[in-house]
């Protein structure tokens, strides 16, 4: 706006022509329609009752400690620490350790996530660097229909399908080439802790994967070209200006891969054959937290029985809290802060 | 990497008065080994894409067979007996789903209400911390404290048990997305109604929420289709039934109980039901989930 | 008929920033009343407080005295009652998407339980008509959306929505700031026409549109009234010097 002269206002009715002005003739008010008083009551009870839902979902995570915390009290007066360290487990004699289950459940895990991580970095690093745009939504969308499975369905395929492909091919193969480390041993059944690890790597995959693609997708574009432009190869790319940037988050997808594995039951329990003991093996049944729970929980007779299997429920518990909130914390340093910072 | 080295040594070699870069080809190697992780990425994608396609494969070669009339209307018959059904535990899934939803879907929804609406502040972020932990919680664990809620009280196991533990685990999910898309909703549209003098309640019930159903909807389907085909908290809530129950507090049938008695039962017969009720899982999940969709899409949800 | 305003020693504050300092106004029934100042002045954060429309932001407060009509609004009456006589048309148009025009225009009522059919036809019309919408909307008004307009008809279908709940006053904030020349030219003769009939306060940072409109004109600087007086005098004599620096443009 220039200051040469002053704005020159019409203070008087823009006049518009005599027939738009019978149309637009705004006709009178009347008295309103909506009359009385109105009430905060109903707004107030509202907003409580919003409060309270918000307080319901704490209240919940209260409840379960509650009820996992009082349940495992007998146990817990009973033996004490010695209950994750002791291996021998015989409701008969009501001797109660938790020490072989924890060991199923940490070698399962932890051979899950060796056989999963490779393939879902590998899958993800394909979606969203390598792969034609056109592929990209049905090749995620295909992966997360792994996710959507149920877990007794996996174990249902696990018995009927890969019990026998890995008791007929796999087993006799890795015997004769690796069996010298010792972890290749014993009589192929099929059943036994590798099978569950590889049943629990096919159903965590889709969260590594999806969780990984997540954090990828947020590495600012402008660190690939960096790398680009110094001329490195497309994989050179990957690995400089992408992999690196995105390690945190990566961290926290496989950590997030492992509370699943650690917790996951059903699959676990049909193909991990259901034995308290601790083998070097990979071939030997071996038993999980989450197994025994499911198998003996419906058949404690006793009451120290009962105890200690909930005890086994809170340690779960309190193992997959940690590892997941660990998770979450990583996760959230890569997709929280990083497009904030692209932006600017 | 030696050549990487040398050859900005050579390429700084002044010729003329003006400085040349000589850019040299990308050596042999890192060529080989861009073309060699690329087909190890490929290969992973196939490796992953292999089970999902044996897992449907068998489902539906082995399934299909196996449904029939009977196997829909049919209660099971005893072990080693040719015959019967799961009809008992299609219908025990379908009460026990409804029971999970009746609760945890409004608790849920109205946890995602506080979260956008009233939970912008310190008892916001604790809450939406710990349905971040819930969600995390083992469903085997969710089993244990609805037995404890419910079994224990009730001395016995039940279909409201079952649907109790369900709930639990639809919560979180939905609190979550809820208020993800409750946040989606701008302030400008509230602000529209609370000025033509609408209270925030309504505001907030037939504005905000109504504004952001269909994803809201997605979300409540995305913890119904979680929940759908779990086992686990029903081992010691529901229980399992070979008969016909029509009662909330006595033990009941759930599909996927009866697929994990089966298929580690030793009978064919009961291994050939085992698939065909996974199959029947999957596309009641499948079409669940589905027919809700439409149903936001082109029905009475829609709103417009 | 509508309702003068008056204004006594009102403070605005966001958290711990005031952003109103001590104003002081008198609005006439059934005139015109444009408030015009460079951005961030406090002119939208002080029409927002005549409706109480300012504390739905959080951490946001307000001391002082409004009076619309004999209502007090920070004394008592609760801000749903007080916003029924209260209309208020936005910034940029926001019809509520998930409506159709009809359900849009009779939002108001509808949600406060009024649920005579034949009476919301009457209300529905009459507010189209008064809004200049009705001949350009009366074929589709039930299969159409509101977000399915374009950008002037959906602001003529905010108006028509606020003047569906019958209001003493109409609070408009910047309603053309988002609008091409053509749509602006039908508010203004819309605005016009409406003050027989509702008291208005219009915000805006277009000193030509408040010339246009407006009867009274005040000025707002860095959260302060500089100046209140008739239009005229606004913009042809002011009183104060930073006033004349702004309609002559040497800042803002």
């Amino acid at each position: 706006m220039s200051n040469q002269a002053l704005p020159r206002p019409r203070f008087n009715a823009p006049n518009p022509e005599p027939g738009s002005k019978a149309a637009l003739k705004v006709e009178a008010r009347t008295t309103p329609l909506l009359q009385g008083k109105v009430s905060e009551v109903p707004d107030v009870a509202f907003g409580w009752a919003m409060r309270l839902c918000g307080l319901a979902v704490v209240a919940l995570l209260g409840l379960i400690v509650y009820q996992l915390v009082v349940g495992s009290a007998l146990s817990w007066h009973a033996f004490g620490w010695k209950f994750f360290g002791q291996s021998d487990w015989n409701p008969v004699s009501d001797q109660y350790g938790a020490l072989p289950f924890m060991y199923g459940t940490i070698v399962s895990s932890l051979l899950a996530l060796v056989i999963a991580v490779p393939l879902s970095l590998g899958v993800a690093v394909f979606i969203t660097e390598m792969c034609p745009v056109s592929l990209r939504g049905i090749l995620s969308f295909t992966t997360e229909l792994l996710a959507a499975i149920p877990s007794v369905v996996y174990g249902l395929w696990a018995i009927f399908v890969l019990v026998p492909i890995l008791r007929e091919y796999v087993q006799p193969f890795l015997a004769s080439t690796l069996g010298w480390t010792g972890l290749f041993s014993g009589p192929p059944y099929g059943i036994g802790m590798l099978a569950a690890g590889v049943i629990l790597a096919i159903m965590i995959i889709p969260i590594i994967s999806s969780i990984t693609r997540e954090v990828l997708t947020v590495v600012p574009q402008h660190q690939r070209e960096a790398v680009l432009a110094l001329g490195a190869t497309r994989w050179e790319m990957i690995r400089m200006g992408v992999l690196r940037n995105a390690r945190a988050g990566i961290v926290g997808a496989i950590i997030l891969g492992l509370g699943r594995a650690l917790g996951e039951t059903m699959a676990v329990t049909m193909v991990i054959g259901n034995r308290p003991e601790i083998a070097k093996s990979l071939f030997a049944p071996g038993y999980t937290m989450a197994s025994v729970l499911a198998n003996e929980f419906t058949e404690a007779t006793g009451d120290l029985y009962l105890s200690a299997l909930i005890e086994i429920g809170l340690a779960l518990f309190f193992v997959t809290i940690v590892v997941n909130a660990l998770a979450r914390l990583m996760v959230w340093s890569v997709t929280r802060g990083q497009p904030a910072r692209s932006i600017a | 990497m030696p050549d990487t080295d040398s050859n900005t040594a050579a390429g700084f070699v002044p010729q003329s008065s003006i400085p040349q870069i000589s850019i040299p080809p990308i050596s042999l190697r890192r060529r080989v080994m861009d073309h060699v992780m690329t087909g190890v990425a490929v290969l992973t994608v196939a490796l992953v894409l292999l089970p999902l396609f044996a897992i449907f494969a068998y489902l539906v070669y082995k399934g299909i067979g196996s449904i029939n009339l009977a196997f829909l209307t049919q209660i099971p018959k005893p072990p080693g007996e040719p015959g019967g059904g799961m009809a008992n535990a299609i219908v025990g899934s379908m009460v026990i789903l409804a029971i999970a939803s009746l609760l945890g879907v409004p608790l849920g929804i109205g946890a995602g209400i506080f979260l956008s609406e009233y939970g912008r502040n310190r008892y916001g972020d604790i809450v939406r911390f710990v349905s971040d932990v819930l969600n995390g919680v083992p469903s085997i664990v969710i089993g244990i404290v609805a037995y404890g809620l419910v079994v224990m009280r009730q001395k016995h196991f039940s279909a409201l048990a079952g649907g109790v533990a369900l709930a639990i685990m639809m919560v979180p999910t939905i609190a979550r997305t809820t208020e993800q898309m409750l946040l989606l909703v701008p302030q400008a549209i509230r602000e529209a109604a609370y000025g033509l003098g609408v209270s925030r309640w309504r505001t907030t019930l037939s504005i905000t929420l109504r504004t952001a159903t269909s994803g809201v909807i997605t979300g409540v389907m995305l913890a119904f289709a979680r929940v759908a085909g779990e086992t686990a908290p029903l081992l010691f809530t529901a229980f399992g039934n070979q008969y016909w129950n029509w009662r909330t507090d006595q033990p009941t049938a759930a599909l996927s109980l009866q697929i994990f008695t089966y298929a580690i039962s030793p009978f064919d017969e009961w291994h050939r039901q085992a698939w065909a009720g996974a199959l029947v899982l999957i596309v009641l999940i499948v079409g669940a989930v589905a027919a809700v969709r439409i149903a936001v899409k082109h029905g009475t949800l829609a709103g417009a | 008929m509508g309702v003068g305003i008056t204004v006594e020693h009102l403070n605005a504050f966001y958290g711990k920033t005031q952003a109103l300092f001590d104003i002081n106004i008198a609005v006439l029934a059934n005139h015109a009343t444009a408030l015009i100042g460079p951005s961030g002045c406090g002119k939208s954060t002080f029409i927002r407080c005549l409706n109480r429309m300012h504390e739905t932001i959080p951490e946001a407060r307000v001391d002082g005295k409004v009076l619309i009509g004999d209502l007090s609004v920070y004394n008592g009456t609760s801000a749903t009652q007080l916003r029924r006589r209260v209309g208020m048309v936005f910034q940029k148009a926001n019809p509520f998407p998930t409506m159709s025009i009809y359900d849009n225009v009779a939002a108001g009522l509808k949600l406060n339980g009024f649920r005579n059919r034949k009476q919301l036809d009457e209300v529905v019309h009459k507010s189209l008509h008064n809004s200049a919408l009705w001949d350009e909307v009366k074929d589709h008004l039930h299969k159409k959306s509101g977000a399915s307009l374009s950008g002037g008809q959906q602001q003529r279908l905010c108006i028509a929505r606020a003047l569906a709940v019958q209001p003493e006053v109409l609070l408009m904030d910047e309603p053309c700031s988002a609008l091409d020349p053509i749509s602006t030219g039908k508010i203004e003769e819309l605005i016009f026409q409406l003050k027989e009939q509702y008291t208005i306060v219009i915000v805006t940072h277009n000193m030509q549109q408040a010339a246009r409109v407006a009867e009274f004109t005040g000025f707002f600087l860095l959260g302060k009234m500089i100046e209140f007086d008739k239009t005229e005098k606004i913009f042809t004599n002011p009183s104060d010097k930073r006033t004349e620096d702004y309609v002559t443009g040497r800042f803002g």
